[in-house]
């Protein structure tokens, strides 16, 4: 080709971004509910948060500010992708603050900082159907939505309580909308799902390669699935984060060396940073940071 | 302190230098151009036209070039640019009867009107090495090189009148499906089945087909036609009101005729698989006929229990763009949900051992460790 294409604001075509705009407001007026729309091949790979990135390029504006993480970390290397990628095609402000960001996409994460009203949550989804690895067939799930079946969650949840005395998922764990449609979260850490309840913040859900999309509007009630003698427990970890010392983050274990060290520091790379010069006036010491 | 995620810029801008220079491999041996690709890698070129639902040569080979070979990168490449190209609308369907012929076989009829033309093919070659390199291509080709010019009817019109073989649905008033326009929904119509197999991952489509033919959904097929030429695209625009040509495409068509015992509604009679493919793909269109076909068993009132037979199976996971991105999307950093993990296993462990400790006489088989899949 002689001339480089040059491609729309934010890369997708007006037209396109009009049907996945018009498939979000189906998503949120009927939270939870998988929207199929007709998902593009975006120029980064299926599973790489192709779902997600089109959701943000229909919705982002040129005065958006926008921040980009993956397992809470705005430097992990494909949120270093899809920040470029939108910071090239739509030339908008990035950030890595939270508090910052009109549109946050993430990947496998919720950010430890409390969501405020008018900011959007983009989440990446892998397989939007909380039911698919209980009964693979679209056209069988599908039903069991329509007439609220889901009585095969709810088995396989008692089974896993049968025999390991708790229920054994710990991400993924789904939940139900309003008390009507059972939603997968994404592959966040269970440690996340309160943080969906009630959220001031939109939330909308991109499942690329899978072609759906989904939607919790701000304050929707979205309850974890548990049982009343086996109530709905949140991952909580022993010790503080070693770098900021939170104690109600969600923590990563890292190895440190190869005779069983390990450290525990926050996934939520932006809420580690801000805490640490809070912590450091507060007990005068770097404690955490050289930990080895 | 802890770097291991640090660096993420400085680390993607360094592999792309190093992907740069991995593909352009050794400075002094010259470099490939995009029409020596295009000229003498067509069969590489015409897979990636066809599973990238594009018909472009230059942009195909400047494809396979780019992604150093790896057809599925280079199907992948052309068809993130096919997604941004604006829809101006549909073409005329194209006629196939009217294809100037470079190769038309028939495995059914020994001779018939229009003849058998062996054309380019591999078929009875000696797979041997030529010495040094491949022999240069004949001056003078011999036998016939101009494209048939009389009618060449299809195999199956042949068949149509005597009835043998299942009339052609006729076209109804429903618009033909668009797979790159509407989510794939099921059941699937067979238009909506003919794209998902037409952009399908060819060696995905090739295993199924051949699962068919060794019984696993056992369809009887015979090779009927398979012709290969050019064929006119005309394209009606709306302001104009009549046809106007838009030029020519290479096609492969096949049309396996199978047998079928009748059923209820439905007298004894060959039923059809058809496939066709852009540019000389003849594997490919032979593999989505013969699918197109097990697909369809339902239709027909045929139990459908194998994997070949199953629609959404097949369609759900034959295009390699979708299933390359998601098994290879395995390499993104799963830290979270794998703490998650790591968390449930310890705990798992440690009531296990206690229930040992606690009871070591009953042999409590091992909990399964079925624990959802990382994604």
């Amino acid at each position: 080709m002689s001339t480089p294409p040059v491609y729309n604001f934010a890369y997708l075509d007006e037209q396109t971004k009009r049907t996945i705009r018009r498939a979000i407001l189906k998503a949120i007026a009927i939270p939870g509910y998988q929207v199929p729309f007709p998902s593009r091949e975006m120029p980064m790979p299926f599973g790489w948060g192709t779902g997600g990135v089109q959701v943000t390029a229909s919705i982002l504006g040129p005065n958006d500010v926008l921040k980009v993480i993956d397992q809470g970390a705005d430097d992990t290397t494909n949120a270093v992708s899809i920040r470029h990628f939108f910071a090239r095609t739509a030339a908008i402000v990035t950030t890595t603050r939270t508090s910052e960001a009109t549109i946050i996409q993430t990947r496998h994460r919720i950010p430890e900082t409390p969501l405020k009203d008018g900011q959007i949550l983009v989440y990446q989804v892998p397989i939007p159907e909380p039911l698919r690895f209980l009964e693979p067939r679209e056209t069988e799930t599908r039903q069991m939505h329509a007439l609220a079946d889901y009585g095969l969650m709810h088995v396989k949840l008692y089974e896993d309580i049968a025999r390991h005395g708790h229920i054994a998922t710990t991400y993924a764990y789904p939940v139900m909308v309003d008390q009507r449609y059972l939603m997968d979260p994404s592959p966040t850490p269970k440690f996340d799902n309160p943080k969906m309840h009630m959220s001031p913040a939109l939330q909308l859900f991109g499942a690329g390669r899978e072609q759906r999309i989904y939607a919790l509007p701000p304050y929707t009630r979205v309850l974890s699935l548990d049982f009343e003698d086996h109530p709905f427990e949140r991952t909580r970890f022993t010790a503080p984060c070693a770098l900021c010392g939170a104690t109600d983050a969600y923590l990563d274990e890292v190895v440190t060396d190869d005779r069983g060290g390990r450290m525990f520091v926050c996934s939520d790379t932006d809420y580690c940073e801000r805490r640490r010069p809070a912590r450091q006036a507060g007990d005068g010491g770097e404690r955490g940071h050289e930990h080895r | 302190m802890y770097v291991a995620v640090k660096g993420g810029e400085a680390a993607i801008a360094a592999a792309h230098e190093l992907l740069a220079r991995e593909r352009r491999g050794d400075p002094s041996i010259p470099e490939i151009s995009v029409e020596q690709v295009r000229e003498q890698l067509t069969l590489a070129v015409n897979r990636v036209m066809c599973e990238a639902s594009l018909y472009d040569p230059d942009l195909a080979a400047q494809a396979v070039l780019q992604a150093r070979g790896d057809l599925i990168e280079a199907i992948f490449l052309l068809r993130a640019y096919r997604t941004t190209l604006p829809r101006l609308g549909y073409a005329q369907p194209v006629d196939t009867g009217a294809m100037q012929l470079r190769r038309r076989i028939s495995a059914t009829y020994k001779d018939l009107p229009g003849g058998q033309l062996l054309g380019p093919t591999f078929d009875y070659t000696h797979r041997l090495f030529d010495p040094g390199s491949p022999a240069p291509a004949p001056s003078e080709p011999r036998g016939r090189v101009q494209p048939v010019a009389e009618p060449t009817p299809h195999v199956t019109v042949l068949l149509d009148r005597e009835g043998l073989i299942e009339a052609n649905a006729a076209a109804d008033a429903k618009p033909v499906g668009d797979i790159t326009r509407d989510p794939l929904a099921f059941p699937a119509d067979r238009d909506v089945r003919l794209q998902g197999l037409a952009r399908a991952d060819e060696g995905f489509l090739l295993g199924l087909a051949y699962s068919t033919q060794r019984g696993y959904g056992r369809t009887h097929p015979f090779a009927g036609e398979i012709r290969m030429g050019e064929v006119e695209v005309a394209f009606t625009p709306e302001e104009l009101g009549f046809e106007v040509p838009l030029g020519r495409i290479t096609l492969t068509e096949c049309e396996m005729v199978n047998q079928f015992s009748g059923s209820a509604h439905a007298p004894p009679q060959f039923t059809r698989g058809y496939g066709l493919a852009f540019g000389h793909s003849e594997r490919k269109a032979m593999v989505m006929a013969l699918l197109d076909r097990a697909l369809r068993s339902q239709d027909l009132g045929q139990a459908a229990k194998t994997p070949a037979q199953d629609p959404e199976f097949v369609l759900s996971h034959c295009d390699n763009v979708q299933a390359s991105g998601f098994v290879e999307h395995l390499k993104l950093p799963h830290y979270v949900d794998f703490q998650a993990e790591l968390a449930l296993l310890r705990q798992l462990r440690a009531e296990w051992l206690l229930a040992r400790g606690a009871t070591c006489e009953a042999s409590e088989p091992a909990p399964d460790s079925d624990g959802e899949a990382a994604r």
